[in-house]
């Protein structure tokens, strides 16, 4: 049996995110402060605490920054943190591939799979071919 | 010598139990605080100021300055997971130079290994509220993957092997061969250790510590007071403590806060790593152990691979003799909360009273290390240096 994500549980301030996932479209938050992007999502930006952040829609594009296979639980699966073309780092999961032959460096693309609660799709990556 | 000590670890205790069905956690908890203050010649009406972390079962400090019926004027509950233990040693100290106790009484217990049991003591925040959850939780964060995610980048960044990481384990289990009380009292090779099962990335089972109930207690006190004691003066000569996260996005998983934890108490103790002659180094896992190494500046970062070579961290061997109770691999991980052992295997090389086949030689300067969390997620490092004098 394939790993079944937990659900996220969202806050009023995430909505958007997570209503654009079920669209298949990965969202980040940019400030319009300072110009930077961030990961993961606050109304006030990490880096120059601006509230001017916005959402903009990111190409879906990255790649991994590293990975691990749980081998040794129910149902194995593969944690990885994937550095985004807009530049910010997120936790996700890689998905479809053969765990042994991940590399750091490997370029990969969003895609968005129903997590426990079936009306909510969360955000993961495969491997570009 | 311009440093003049604020304050001495007059007492120190590690409960002998490894598996403790038959005892409750808040006994636990008075059995090492009775352990330590009977270590340092003093009773529990000496104590007036308590440190715990959320082991300690109840509201903070207050079911169990009950339990053992305390007179305190000061308390303090500090929670960054494992690192705790060793922050409540520098928060003591300060607390005690600026008048606010005499008589610091530190305590961790708990057992983990009843769980299953439904017997256990600290279960694992599952908080929606906390503004990370929803972002790692869908994921399935665990701290397995977190270790393996940044074990798997360095071998990524330097070429750090598996032999090379199992070789923390080889001098751990050298140590605890010499622990009648060690978890794992069985020396293994570098070739046991790679040709465990693989868990997590490319951590083997033999990277990974153990689950131990029990715990163990620290006795903090005034110059004064440590000086009318008959025990040998371990002085807290350096204190840091730092906290880091993903830095919105932007962190290098390889690094850890031990880089400005170890400076800040470097700088205090006005005194170098190459000063240091025993370090007890959190070792939740073998690559925990080895990026304190880098990051506390024992070797060029990177290096670390080559540095644990060859028996590098096994006492009477190597340059840098580490963990020499065993550590968490091999000894006792407590509550899964690692840093009050390493206080406490520091404290017994400055006394002499370590094993004698591990004793470092007229051991005067040593270095205790923490990390508490998740490499590569949330994590908070303390580091602290103690002279005996
Ligand atoms: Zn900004």
């Amino acid at each position: 049996m394939p790993f079944l994500n937990p659900a996220p549980t969202p806050t009023p301030d995430s909505e958007p995110f997570w209503q654009a996932a079920n669209c298949g479209e990965l969202l980040i938050k940019h400030c319009e402060g300072c110009g930077q992007a961030h990961w993961y999502p606050r109304p006030n930006c990490p880096f120059c605490a601006s509230d001017r952040t916005v959402w903009r829609k990111a190409s879906g594009r990255g790649t991994i920054q590293s990975h691990c296979h749980l081998r040794r639980v129910a149902d194995p699966y593969v944690l990885a943190y994937v550095t985004l073309e807009e530049g910010p780092t997120m936790m996700t999961n890689i998905i479809d591939c053969d765990p042994d032959s991940l590399k750091i460096g490997d370029p990969v693309t969003v895609s968005f799979i129903p997590s426990a609660d079936p009306d909510q799709r969360v955000p993961v990556f495969t491997v570009q071919v | 010598m311009f440093r003049t000590p604020l304050a001495y670890i007059v007492g120190a205790y590690e409960h002998p139990l490894r598996d403790a069905p038959e005892t409750s956690v808040a006994q636990l908890h008075a059995e090492v605080a009775l352990g330590a203050l009977a270590d340092a010649g003093l009773s529990k009406d000496d104590v007036d100021g308590f440190f715990c972390g959320p082991d300690a079962p109840g509201t903070g400090p207050l079911s169990l300055a009950d339990y053992m019926n305390l007179n305190l004027r000061h308390v303090d509950t500090t929670n960054t997971s494992g690192s705790s233990y060793l922050i409540h040693v520098a928060h003591a100290v300060q607390a005690i130079a600026a008048g606010k106790c005499n008589v610091a009484l530190i305590t961790l217990a708990g057992r983990p290994r009843q769980q299953g049991k439904g017997k256990g003591s600290l279960k694992r925040a599952d908080d929606p509220n906390q503004p990370d959850f929803q972002w790692e939780h869908p994921f399935g964060l665990q701290i397995l993957g977190a270790y393996g995610m940044v074990a798997e980048r360095h071998r990524h960044l330097y070429g750090t092997t598996a032999e090379q990481m199992g070789w923390v384990k080889v001098a751990a289990s050298h140590h605890a061969q010499h622990n009648p009380h060690a978890m794992l009292r069985k020396v293994v090779t570098v070739e046991d250790v790679v040709t465990s099962p693989l868990v997590a990335g490319p951590l083997h089972r033999l990277d990974c510590c153990v689950v131990t109930d029990g715990g163990g207690a620290l006795v903090v006190a005034r110059p004064e007071i440590a000086r009318s004691l008959k025990r040998p003066l371990v002085a807290v000569i350096g204190c840091g403590e730092a906290p880091m996260g993903q830095a919105g996005g932007y962190a290098e998983i390889t690094n850890t806060a031990a880089q400005r934890s170890g400076a800040a108490a470097f700088a205090e103790a006005g005194i170098t790593p190459a000063d240091i002659q025993y370090a007890s180094l959190y070792d939740s896992f073998t690559i925990t152990a080895m990026l304190q190494i880098e990051d506390l500046g024992f070797c060029e970062k990177g290096q670390v691979g080559r540095f644990v070579m060859d028996g590098n961290l096994i006492s009477g061997v190597g340059k840098l003799p580490f963990n020499t109770d065993g550590g968490g691999l091999c000894n006792n991980h407590p509550v899964n909360r690692g840093g009050m052992t390493k206080a406490l295997e520091a404290v017994r090389q400055l006394r002499g009273e370590a094993h004698p086949a591990v004793q470092v030689p007229n051991c005067r300067l040593a270095l205790a290390n923490a990390i508490g969390g998740q490499l590569g997620v949330r994590h908070a490092s303390s580091t602290l240096i103690l002279e005996r004098e």
